[in-house]
């Protein structure tokens, strides 16, 4: 009985979706920093830092999500935990975009929302970029 | 719903989006809140909870040209442009001689710190004139009293975004945006004399709010500067706020200054009651807690008066975006006199004569330059406040109105009013960069 091994040139996530993936890591993390000492100092600009924070992190992961759905839509990069990559991604948008949005508002008024969604959206970014660099891209052995 | 959502599904995943999702929605519809309530005028304004959605409201004017149209006013009265196309006129004096001083100008210079000022800004500039600041003092002279100002001089220029203005003793003084000065003026002149003397600085650091509002004491001895606040609610930080949201007594010779009353966020038109020398300002509330809070206000000014900001509003209602905050300074903070209504920025307040007609005989008019982050959009006209026994009584009357017309169009915005003691209104209008005079009908010239 023949066994066919089919594999093919096993690729890793593309060098600028790495980077840019892993780019939300820091911002994300340093946001809920920011987020931390504004809610322990009362000084405005550790928040103003957050904003900023945020923003790069929604710009970084928006353009690694581009990144991450378009592996999913081509099958030849598919494989076992991409959706659960993509998912998380999403998620982590959603958040940090939430929180953009509840960093708009004026001095304490971000607070306590917007420390729970940095930390919450720092996870993510973590989670995210661990499942981004573990997810393997190739066509599976059979 | 996350409990429908924890019992239909498992995984820590799909749980996570369910109440990411139910955060998501709850909050949006926190926004979306229905505007049925009118608006509050008087002592007592009825005060909602604050609420805040994500995203914040703001609708913006979509400015047009007046063309063949004209604001409204009230039968028996005519209104016609008596200058146009100056360069952002704001506040107006009237000089002994019927001259008419018109103060042009834009100021501020607040960076932006977060991106949503980058946001706001863009969206703010939408509803102003896009001419350059004028940075001048214009007079306007009607020689033969035909209502038609045919002389037109510029009299001061190079001065640093003017507002506030005051004759006092044959000398006029402005309040520019980093300080007041005071020209010498013989009556006639239709051009300074002299560069202006500095009388003392003013804060003018960052200048969030940058109008310096104006009204000299009835004896001439002092001047009374109004100075906003440099934030919305101390989002600049605490220490931008020192010198800030208060109103300074300064004395018209020795440029001496001291606050006169502090916790006013932006006093941005004061003038002293004929008769009692009280000295009256409307103020500009703060914004983003929703459409209905916090009511602009007219009220007299007391000495050492604390009215609230940025502690607290209409008195003890705790702002609890402040930190850290003060219970003893709003413990101590005074109610207002009147409220406007939320949003509806008044930037201008003068006090009536009976020489404007029986029915706006004994009040104020208050000029409504219009809200921009509020659905639907309030202000953009003049009304009036009676009063009665010297204080304010009973609701607001339309005097001037249709610079936001019924097609959601805004023909202009009304800043500082005066009024002619001969009989008639002066209204700058800075988007249309117009001055506007309304006349009692028998009266007109």
């Amino acid at each position: 009985m023949a066994v066919t091994i089919e594999s093919r040139y096993s690729r890793a996530i593309h060098p600028l979706h790495a980077v840019l993936l892993a780019g939300t890591v820091p911002l994300f993390v340093c946001a809920a920093l920011s987020d931390a000492e504004y809610a322990s100092t009362y000084e405005i600009q550790w928040s103003n830092f957050a904003s900023w924070l945020i923003v790069g992190g929604l710009v970084f992961g928006g353009i690694a999500l581009v990144f991450a759905i378009t592996d999913l839509s081509r099958p030849a990069r598919r494989a076992a935990g991409i959706t659960s990559y993509v998912a998380v991604l999403v998620a982590t948008w959603v958040v940090g975009f939430l929180n953009a949005l509840m960093h708009a508002r004026d001095a304490w008024g971000s607070m306590p929302g917007g420390l729970v969604l940095s930390v919450i959206g720092a996870v993510l970014a973590c989670v995210a970029t661990w499942f981004g660099f573990a997810t393997p891209r190739f066509r599976g052995m059979k | 719903m996350v409990r429908l959502c924890n019992a239909a599904l498992s995984g820590n995943e799909v749980k996570r989006s369910c109440m990411l999702a139910a955060v998501a929605i709850s909050a949006l519809l926190g926004g979306c809140s229905s505007d049925t309530d009118s608006l509050q005028y008087g002592p007592n304004p009825q005060l909602p909870q604050p609420e805040r959605g994500l995203l914040p409201n703001m609708t913006i004017a979509e400015p047009a040209s007046w063309g063949d149209q004209r604001p409204t006013v009230p039968s028996g009265y005519a209104i016609s442009a008596i200058a146009t196309e100056l360069q952002i006129p704001r506040q107006t004096l009237l000089l002994p001689n019927g001259d008419i001083l018109v103060a042009e100008g834009r100021g501020g210079n607040a960076l932006k710190l977060k991106p949503k000022d980058v946001i706001a800004n863009y969206i703010k500039a939408k509803g102003t004139s896009s001419a350059k600041s004028g940075n001048r003092l214009t007079l306007l002279r009607d020689a033969d009293g035909d209502g038609v100002y045919e002389v037109r001089t510029i009299f001061a220029d190079n001065l640093n975004a003017p507002y506030g203005l005051a004759l006092v003793d044959g000398s006029i003084y402005v309040a520019n945006q980093d300080a007041l000065v005071r020209f010498d003026y013989r009556d006639g002149e239709t051009r300074a004399s002299a560069p202006p003397v500095k009388v003392t600085d003013l804060p003018s650091a960052i200048n969030h709010h940058w109008t310096k509002a104006l009204a000299a004491s009835a004896d001439g001895q002092f001047l009374y500067v109004g100075i906003g606040s440099n934030s919305n609610i101390t989002e600049r930080g605490m220490t931008a706020e020192v010198d800030r949201a208060m109103v300074w007594q300064v004395g018209a010779r020795t440029g001496a200054h001291r606050p006169y009353a502090t916790g006013l966020r932006n006093p941005t038109a004061l003038a002293i009651q004929p008769g009692t020398g009280q000295l009256w300002a409307v103020v500009n509330e703060r914004d983003e807690i929703g459409p209905n809070l916090v009511p602009d206000y007219l009220t007299s000014v007391r000495d050492g008066a604390f009215y609230g900001w940025p502690y607290s509003y209409w008195g003890q209602n705790v702002d609890t975006r402040v930190r850290p905050q003060d219970p003893d300074k709003v413990a101590s903070a005074v109610a207002p006199d009147y409220s406007l209504g939320s949003h509806v920025a008044a930037l201008g307040v003068a006090f009536s004569t009976p020489t404007m007609g029986e029915a706006f005989a004994d009040g104020v008019f208050v000029g409504e330059h219009g809200s921009w982050n509020r659905a639907p959009p309030v202000g953009y006209k003049v009304v009036f406040i009676p009063f009665r026994d010297g204080r304010p009584s009973g609701e607001p009357m339309d005097f001037v109105s249709g610079f936001r017309g019924s097609d959601g169009k805004t023909r202009g915005r009304p800043v500082g009013v005066t009024v002619d003691p001969r009989g008639a209104l002066i209204v700058a209008d800075d988007l249309s960069n117009t001055v506007w005079r309304v006349t009692p009908v028998r009266n007109a010239q």
